[in-house]
């Protein structure tokens, strides 16, 4: 079966993107596809690489960064989402003037149009977090 | 794209105190392009996204009320207010915004998009749903 899978929560208040990553992972386990995963409210959180948790604690970032790698997965980051919430890559932070990127490996900036598309073209949607 | 799925939209929050309101909107507005099947549902405090006269100025919030006229504009039609979340909020139709498209089936006759439903008629929107998005 093919998902797309939304994510709208960020990660440590709430279990969502937790539950997103272990959903996603069983499902490329079990032989599914993962069409793309879509961040989305304060979802595109899980995005930015300058998070440092404990080092005996999870890090969600890293986890859906070397998931991503490792199965070749379209993680997409809602831009204006992510330009509300400071989440940037290198051309958005240029073009608005600011003094860091943020954006982590494997995630990119894209459009809602990808959720809409996710949705359309997968047998399945899943959405974590309210 | 050749596939037409239908697309059910459950709008349950207040428009202002959380962004979901409004970025589910920004949602269904980018989604017209993609030429879906596109059901609109207001239920709970969603209710309140479509009431006339919103004026969100002292909460430093910028009305985005008006927006909802443009839906009909973009072949969005089907809209349902759940009359149970009016009634146990003291609200009747009259108090929501007018939605209208114009119908190119019947000569471009001007339309109300809005229906008002019941729970189990809300229930069959939902079974309708290939795509359930919840904000």
């Amino acid at each position: 079966m093919k998902f797309t899978i939304q994510v709208n929560t960020g990660p440590y208040t709430h279990q969502a993107s937790d539950s997103a990553y272990q959903f996603t992972r069983a499902a490329i386990d079990a032989g599914h596809d993962i069409h793309r995963i879509f961040f989305y409210h304060d979802g595109v959180n899980n995005a930015t690489e300058y998070s440092v948790p404990p080092q005996d604690d999870r890090n969600l970032q890293q986890l859906w960064s070397s998931l991503a790698a490792e199965h070749n997965l379209d993680m997409i980051v809602c831009v204006a989402a992510a330009q509300r919430r400071g989440i940037l890559d290198e051309g958005e932070s240029k073009k608005n003037g600011k003094s860091g990127v943020n954006i982590a490996p494997g995630f990119q900036i894209s459009g809602l149009g990808q959720l809409i598309e996710g949705g359309v073209q997968s047998d399945r949607l899943v959405v974590f977090g309210d | 794209m050749s596939n037409t799925k239908t697309f059910v939209y459950i709008n349950r929050k207040a428009p202002y105190g959380t962004v979901y309101a409004l970025e589910s909107l920004e949602v269904v507005l980018i989604g017209a392009a993609f030429e879906q099947n596109v059901k609109l549902v207001f239920m709970d405090d969603g209710v309140f996204q479509l009431t006339n006269a919103q004026d969100p100025e002292g909460i430093g919030m910028k009305n985005f009320s008006k927006t909802y006229a443009a839906l009909g504009d973009y072949d969005i039609n089907q809209i349902y207010i759940d009359q149970q979340s009016l009634d146990d909020r003291g609200l009747t139709i009259d108090d929501l915004q007018a939605l209208v498209y114009e119908d190119e089936d019947d000569d471009w006759n001007e339309k109300s998009s809005i229906h008002l439903v019941n729970r189990e008629q809300l229930s069959d929107i939902i079974d309708s749903a290939d795509v359930l998005l919840n904000f």
